[in-house]
């Protein structure tokens, strides 16, 4: 190596703040939404601010403009610094960032004035798939382009779960969207009737496998360790994970249609799969945080590990409740209530927008070139601002959830219904109050992170910041063949 | 420790994994999407159920676009206290000309695949563009602007071609006579059609064209 390489951080730097703009616009739009479910009159009659047109706003704006910015941005860190290499094509890189954000900012603008194909978490019109496709495939470019060049032999476990996420993520938006335009604001789907919700839950179900679990847990398994400054607990148990939860997870998306008009074995296949999908979840999660020991007073005095902490356990908690809810029995129960709001919400503010959380505060500093953020106490704020609105939302929800479910269900010794339909959305009103209030913490909460993160890159916006040279080749040892991955120290 | 060694080829070998990974996400959707296209159950349009004709289909274009799924489902379950509230339970046949599937995941309100007729059309109008002047206590938010905006009849019949190109078995005759069944009609007056004839086996769409 004639000169020595640095690491191309500015792309990140952008999907940083990126992340931390969408995160407030996103949830801002959610807490709307929570108070017209508590108070309809807040849609003011105006078409483009009522709640089931703005709803989708909600969840692209948090999935794919807050988490895809989260996802690209650390993905971008992880690849450079796990493979001690530049980012390949640098432009491209930056047309995936405006790309994305032009591909967000149009599909925000559109959908609340009815310009949607109506299919959850796929709601962008046609020539907003396109688009999204394009900046996709250049991400995939980019990201197996770096990989491609990479100065360590070995790609590390969160690549994997990088490279499933583009792979899956690709196959999943082209197929669930192949549509025919009538206009440039209308579509039809290709597929129809029960084919069209097989196809839409395979996608939706897999979006929130490989898109809010995959990519999140490729963030978890770098992060946590760096955090936590131990080793991976076990990297067999991480390869035997991966290769299970990107396999089942596929196969699962039909538990969303149980008891439907779905034909029957494939509502009892997904089923099954989402039983077995327990093995890798739960063994994900626990790999997480089994890496902590020998490290748990970090929880104490780093908010970065109290969110990784905490975003494990309820990853955990979620996809207990996930493989349970997908049980024909339980699901009877569960199913069109609150409680589906409940367990999105557990994994999203959860474990989504937790470990993002904790990973951009492990990240930030690093990428801005300071020491540390620029505030600690405001980190130590926003971790119980989240976690106090996360508890308050879920339960809420869980509440409402089992309230509707139980009054659907209930009937008279004569066997007639006990409840009109009516009786149960009123029994549910209190629990939309405690949403909203809940929702309006998590969201205060990452305003907090918004002007810390604004403060930390104040270096950044004064181009103050010195590029991180990639270590020398030298410096890297090649690990001994038989001994990959290195046996972990015993413990004392 | 000897079976390692083919995960660490696997783990050095960048094209490799992503040609695994590939694999490995492709078998699930294999397996439960594609039998689907050739299962009777599936594709075939149960006895009576017509394509939408054309003041309906506008009236499912305005439910799909006001996102009305976010809501209310259109799937009444397996389960006896679900066939006791709303009815027989759907058939996968009754949804053959529903692009896209507005089957929902949550029901904030009632389901409504078989809400046709259970109300008049008059309580139907009132209760879109003020809910709570009728049921004070639901949720619902108003739809005033439903009432504003006309049928554009051109428009529908380019999306009854393109629905045409998609399978659905639409006549030119049916084509060419859309205009003129939603002349002057209302978006309100096409989601009443539309919300009217739900569960409702479809009716022959001649017969709605000549009411």
């Amino acid at each position: 190596m004639p000169t020595r390489e640095t690491y191309d951080d500015h792309v990140i730097r952008l999907f940083l703040m990126a992340a931390a703009v969408w995160g407030v616009v996103g949830m801002s739009i959610g807490v709307l939404a929570a108070a017209q479910m508590a108070w309809p009159a807040l849609n003011f009659d105006v078409s483009w601010l009522t709640f089931s047109r703005i709803r989708a706003n909600h969840t692209f704006g948090v999935i794919f403009a807050f988490g895809g910015s989260a996802l690209m941005g650390t993905c971008y860190y992880i690849v450079q610094r796990t493979g001690h290499v530049r980012l390949a094509f640098g432009k491209l890189a930056m047309f995936t960032f405006w790309g994305w954000q032009a591909g967000c900012v149009l599909a925000m603008a559109t959908m609340p004035f009815g310009i949607t194909q109506s299919k959850e978490y796929a709601e962008p019109e046609w020539f907003i798939d396109l688009a999204i496709a394009v900046v996709w495939v250049s991400f995939a470019v980019v990201f197996f382009g770096t990989l491609a060049r990479r100065r360590i032999a070995h790609i590390y476990v969160s690549n994997w779960y990088f490279g499933a996420l583009i792979i899956a993520v690709a196959l999943l938006h082209i197929v669930n969207n192949l549509a025919l335009p009538v206009s440039l604001t209308k579509s039809y789907t290709i597929y129809s009737g029960a084919v069209d919700a097989m196809v839409q839950w395979w996608y939706g179900h897999n979006a929130v496998a490989f898109f809010l679990t995959g990519g999140f847990l490729g963030m978890m398994y770098y992060f946590v360790p760096r955090q936590a400054q131990q080793p991976l607990w076990s990297y067999r148990f991480s390869i035997v994970n991966f290769w299970a939860l990107i396999s089942i997870y596929m196969w699962a998306g039909s538990h969303h249609l149980l008891y439907t008009a779905l034909p029957d074995w494939v509502q009892s296949v997904g089923m099954v799969f989402s039983v077995v999908l327990l093995m890798p979840s739960i063994g994900s999660a626990a790999n997480g945080l089994m890496t902590f020991n020998g490290s748990w007073h970090k929880v104490r005095v780093d908010p970065a590990a109290k969110f990784m902490v905490l975003a494990l356990v309820f990853y955990a908690v979620s996809t207990i409740e996930g493989s349970m809810m997908a049980v024909r029995s339980v699901n009877s129960l569960t199913h069109y209530t609150d409680w589906t709001v409940a367990h999105v919400h557990a994994g999203a503010i959860g474990w989504v927008a937790m470990i993002t959380i904790g990973s951009l505060y492990a990240m930030a500093p690093r990428a801005l070139d300071r020491p540390a953020m620029h505030s600690t106490p405001a980190m130590n704020l926003h971790f119980w601002l989240h976690t106090c609105g996360l508890l308050l939302y879920v339960i809420s929800m869980w509440a409402a959830g089992v309230t509707q479910g139980l009054m659907w269900r209930a009937t008279n010794a004569d066997g007639s219904l006990t409840h009109d339909f009516l009786s149960g959305l009123i029994a549910t009103q209190p629990y939309y109050l405690g949403r909203f209030l809940g929702g309006a913490l998590v969201l205060s909460g990452m305003v907090v992170m918004a002007w810390n993160l604004w403060h930390t890159a104040a270096p950044a916006r004064a181009g103050l910041i010195k590029p991180i040279l990639v270590p020398a080749p030298e410096l890297i040892p090649e690990p001994v063949p038989d001994q990959f991955p290195a046996p972990l120290p015993e413990k004392a | 420790m000897g079976s390692y060694k083919h995960w660490e080829k696997l783990e050095k070998n960048a094209l490799l994994l992503g040609v695994l990974i590939a694999i490995a996400v492709s078998l699930g959707g294999l397996a439960e999407i594609i039998p689907l296209f050739n299962d009777a159950q599936t594709v075939k349009p149960a006895p009576g159920v017509m394509p939408y004709e054309p003041l309906r289909l506008a009236g499912r274009d305005v439910y799909v676009r006001e996102g009305c799924y976010n809501c209310h489902s259109q799937m009444i379950r397996t389960l006896s206290f679900e066939t006791q509230r709303y009815g027989e339970r759907s058939s996968a046949g009754e949804f053959v000309y529903d692009r896209p599937f507005q089957w929902g995941s949550k029901r904030t309100g009632p389901d409504l695949a078989r809400v046709g007729g259970k109300y008049s059309d008059a309580w139907q109008r009132a209760h879109l563009l003020a809910p709570r002047e009728l049921v004070p206590r639901t949720n619902m938010p108003a739809y005033p602007w439903l009432a504003e905006e006309k049928i554009d009849g051109e428009e529908l019949q380019a999306r009854m071609r393109a629905l045409r190109t998609l399978g659905d078995p639409y006549t030119d005759a049916q084509i060419a006579g859309a205009a003129e069944a939603v002349l002057d009609k209302t978006e309100l007056d096409a989601l009443v059609a539309y919300l009217q004839g739900l569960g409702v086996k479809s009716l022959p769409a001649t017969a709605a064209v000549t009411p």
